[in-house]
C-alpha cells in the first residue's frame, strides 16, 4: 500500500463514524477559564479536560509564568543535554523528588516522553517489560522503541500476571512491570498492593503511571501509590504535568540512584528541547499549589461524589466507583457519537472515545469532573446527561 | 482460564488452533488453510487478535510476546510461532 493510501484509507473510515462534528475538527476560539470556553463559536461547559484540580488559570501559576518568559525567554531551544539545561530544570527535579520522598527525579518535555523515555531507557533487547493491556499508547510506544520481549497481561488481572511470570522462571527477575495507577478512559483503579506485593515476591521491577491520580488519590496527593500505601514497594513513578498541574510535560521520581544515569541513556529525554522557562515556572508553582492547597482536592472530591450521585440516581448508566474519570458506555459508536453531538449541541463538552482507543471496543463518553467546576456547572451537566434520553436512542448500557 | 489438558503434540496444538479460529473463519465464509491472512481473509482486528491470544496463551500455557504479532500474517505463521514458543 501506498504512503498516502494508508492515511486515505484512515480517512474514509472517519468519514464513515463521524457525519457531523468530529473532535479533531473543534477549535476552543477562546478559553475563559478552566471550566468555561468558546467552541467553534458556541459557549461551551468543559467536563473533558483533565483539569483535575482546575490550576490552569491559578493567579500564582500565571504570574511565575509570566516573570520566567520575562526573565528567561520564549523557549530554551536546546536539550538538557547542550544549552537548555537550566537551573529551574533542576530545582523541579528536587522539588518533586522532595514532594514525593524521594531520592531522585527527573522531568521530561511531555508525558508521553516521560514514559517512553523511562521504559525504553529501563529496557532493552534481551529484556522483559510486562503491561497491563489497558495501558495507554505511550506505554505500548514506548515498548516498540525499547526492543525488549513485550508481555501484555489481562487488565488489572493478577493472576493472569502471576501465570506470565512463571513461564518466565528466573528471567522474571530482570523485568520491568507497568502498570497504570488510575487507568484514563474507564477510571478504574490498578490493585497495587497485589501488584505490588507479586512484584517484590519475583524480584521484579514495578513502575506506575500515575498521568491520572497525582493530586487526586493519596492523604498528600501523591497518587495511587500512596492511596494504596505501596509507594516504598514502587521502584519508579511516572506521571504528567497536563492534568492536575495544568501545564505541560512530564516526570519520574525514584530512589534508585541510576535514574540520574537515563540522562545519558535515555533518547527520548535527550533528544527534544527542554521544556520551555514559562512552563517550568508554572509547574513549580502549580505543585506548591498542589501541596500546600489540599481544599483543591477536597473540593474535586465534592464535585466527583455529586456528578457520580446525579448518574447513579438516573439508574442508566453502568457506573463504577466514584472517579474524576467517568467513563459512560454504549452499545455502538453510532449511539455514542448521536451523544455526543447532541451534549455539544446543549453546550456540554465531553471526550468522545471510540474503538479502538477505549478499552474492550468500547464506545464511551468520558467527563471528567474539576475542582473549578461550580455547583450549577455539575447540575447542568446532569441536566443534558439526563435530557440524552430523548434525543438518542437506548444510551445506555450495553 | 480453561484447565483442559494442554496440547503437547504440534498435531494436537494445530487441532487446538483450528478449532479457535474456526468459528472467526465461519463467519466470513472463509476456509482454514495455512495460506490464511488472519488480518484480512479472517478481518481480525487488534482487539480480537488480542482475545485470541490470550486464549490461546491460557490453553498452551504459553506468552506470546508482542513484538511477533506483526510477524503473524498467515495461519502458518501463527502455528509456527506457537510451535516454537511451546517447544522453547
Amino acid at each position: 500500500m501506498a504512503l498516502l493510501d494508508k492515511l486515505r484509507q484512515l480517512d474514509q473510515q472517519r468519514k464513515q463514524l463521524l457525519t457531523g462534528p468530529e473532535p479533531a475538527g473543534l477549535f476552543t476560539d477562546r478559553i475563559d477559564s478552566p471550566t468555561h470556553a468558546i467552541v467553534n463559536g458556541q459557549p461551551m461547559l468543559l467536563f473533558g479536560t483533565n483539569n483535575y484540580l482546575g490550576l490552569t488559570f491559578d493567579p500564582a501559576s500565571i504570574e511565575a509564568g509570566r516573570e520566567a518568559l520575562v526573565r528567561e525567554g520564549t523557549g530554551t531551544t536546546g536539550s538538557r543535554m547542550a544549552n537548555g539545561n537550566y537551573a529551574m530544570h533542576g530545582a523541579l527535579e528536587r522539588e518533586l523528588a522532595d514532594f514525593f520522598g524521594r531520592r531522585h527525579g527527573i522531568v521530561f518535555s511531555t508525558g508521553y516522553s516521560a514514559n517512553t523515555g523511562m521504559i525504553a531507557g529501563l529496557a532493552g533487547p534481551g529484556d522483559v517489560v510486562l503491561i497491563d493491556a489497558d495501558s495507554h499508547a505511550s506505554i505500548y510506544d514506548a515498548c516498540r522503541l525499547c526492543g525488549a520481549e513485550i508481555l501484555r497481561f489481562r487488565h488489572d488481572d493478577v493472576r493472569d500476571l502471576e501465570r506470565r511470570l512463571d513461564r518466565l522462571g528466573e528471567r522474571a527477575e530482570n523485568a520491568l512491570i507497568v502498570v497504570e495507577g488510575l487507568y484514563s478512559m474507564l477510571g478504574d483503579r490498578a490493585d497495587l498492593p497485589r501488584i505490588a506485593a507479586l512484584t517484590r515476591d519475583r524480584g521484579a521491577m514495578l513502575l506506575v503511571d500515575e498521568a491520572h491520580s497525582l493530586g487526586i488519590y493519596g492523604a498528600r496527593g501523591r497518587g495511587m501509590c500512596e492511596e494504596a500505601d505501596v509507594e516504598s514497594q514502587v521502584d519508579f513513578i511516572v506521571g504528567t504535568f497536563s492534568k492536575s498541574l495544568g501545564t505541560t510535560g512530564g516526570y519520574c521520581v525514584s530512589d534508585h540512584p541510576e535514574l540520574e544515569l537515563l540522562r545519558y541513556g535515555s533518547r527520548p529525554f535527550m533528544f527534544t528541547a527542554s521544556p520551555c522557562p514559562a512552563v517550568v515556572a508554572c509547574t513549580r508553582s502549580a505543585l506548591a499549589s498542589l501541596r500546600d492547597r489540599p481544599e483543591l482536592r477536597t473540593r474535586l472530591w465534592r464535585n466527583v461524589r455529586r456528578l457520580h450521585g446525579i448518574l447513579a440516581r438516573m439508574d442508566r448508566w453502568e457506573l463504577g466507583e466514584p472517579s474524576p474519570v467517568i467513563p459512560l458506555r454504549f452499545a455502538e459508536p453510532a449511539l455514542a457519537i448521536a451523544a455526543w453531538e447532541e451534549l455539544l449541541g446543549r453546550g456540554i463538552y465531553v471526550n468522545l472515545v471510540l474503538p479502538p482507543a477505549a478499552p474492550n471496543g468500547a464506545s464511551l463518553l468520558r467527563l471528567s469532573v474539576s475542582a473549578a467546576h461550580s455547583d450549577e456547572d455539575i447540575e447542568a451537566a446532569g441536566d443534558a446527561l439526563a435530557s440524552l434520553a430523548s434525543a438518542v436512542p437506548a444510551p445506555s448500557i450495553p | 482460564m480453561n484447565e483442559r489438558a494442554i496440547p503437547s503434540s504440534a498435531a494436537k496444538r494445530r487441532e487446538l488452533v483450528l478449532e479457535m479460529l474456526q468459528p472467526l473463519a465461519a463467519e466470513k465464509g472463509v476456509e482454514l488453510e495455512d495460506t490464511t491472512e488472519l488480518a484480512t481473509d479472517l478481518d481480525l482486528d487488534s482487539m480480537r487478535v488480542m482475545e485470541l491470544m490470550f486464549d490461546l496463551e491460557d490453553q498452551l500455557d504459553i506468552s506470546i510476546p508482542q513484538n511477533i504479532l506483526p510477524e503473524l500474517q498467515t495461519l502458518a505463521d501463527l502455528l509456527r510461532e506457537v510451535d516454537r514458543l511451546f517447544e522453547s
